[in-house]
């Protein structure tokens, strides 16, 4: 069996639940955005996937990919610095000790 | 010889991500991320997306890879700084589960499959579409004014008082 859409689609399933779990069951802030990352990537593999076997001709898919990197960047930047800063505050970087919005 | 391909790839990939969330190392977790970006590169070049392919090596690899280095350089904790919350096995379930019906859908679903032949090389294909009429101009705008915003955001968030 030649290699499809489907196969494309359970690679980003499979890459989108393993950033999910990350994202649910870490504590460190850092790994965190880093499976944040993943889930984007699994994403873009859908929609490029899905522009190259649906509309070939199209590539809306992969316009919409871009987008999602741009996004991707500015959200890293921001996360990193809101990180490094609630580090500053709090000397760490488990986000069970990011309540400084809690009352 | 794609198929080989896309199946070397994608072990790889599914390997590098779990070694992101299960290595103890936080350092080596972000080298594991950075393999997955340049492995997600080469999956995008098997969907004849060359332009995306650099564009992912240039953001993600070049990028957002050093950021996260940086990040966990200013942060202390990198040897031990992998636990596991208390919801690990909730979100074992959560995830699974997902996975399953996410993967029952795509199974079950008659996909509109194309046989056109894609258009190679893609480059000037997103530009008619990123800049020419009736195309993606507005988005464009307010992803770079997204960008400054996100930049200033933070410079702001790390100046010192």
């Amino acid at each position: 069996m030649s290699v499809g859409l489907e196969h494309y689609l359970i690679l980003s399933v499979v890459l989108f639940s393993i950033g999910l779990y990350g994202v649910l069951a870490k504590r460190n802030a850092v790994i965190i955005l880093m499976c944040i990352e993943i889930m984007l990537n699994a994403v873009n593999i859908a929609l490029i996937a899905f522009s190259r076997y649906v509309t070939p001709t199209m590539l809306y898919g992969q316009v919409f990919a871009i987008f999602v990197i741009a996004v991707a960047a500015a959200e890293t930047a921001v996360g990193i610095a809101i990180i490094i800063t609630i580090y500053r505050k709090r000397d760490s970087i488990s986000v069970d000790d990011f309540n400084i919005t809690k009352w | 010889m794609l198929d080989i391909v896309f199946w070397i790839l994608a072990i790889v990939a599914v390997a590098t991500a779990l070694g992101v969330v299960l290595l103890k190392n936080v350092f080596r977790a972000a080298i594991s991320l950075i393999f997955l970006f340049l492995i997600v590169a080469g999956i995008y070049i098997t969907l004849h997306a060359d332009f995306l392919a650099f564009v992912q090596i240039l953001v993600y690899v070049g990028a957002i890879g050093i950021l996260v280095i940086v990040g966990i350089m200013l942060t202390h904790d990198i040897t031990h700084g992998n636990p596991s919350s208390r919801f690990r096995l909730p979100a074992i379930i959560v995830c699974v589960l997902l996975f399953c019906t996410l993967t029952f859908s795509i199974v079950n679903t008659p996909w509109m499959i194309s046989d056109l032949p894609p258009n190679e090389p893609t480059t000037a294909f997103l530009g008619e579409k990123l800049f020419g009429t009736g195309g993606f101009m507005l988005p464009v705008e307010i992803i770079a004014v997204l960008l400054l915003t996100a930049v200033l955001g933070a410079i702001v968030l790390m100046r010192e008082k």
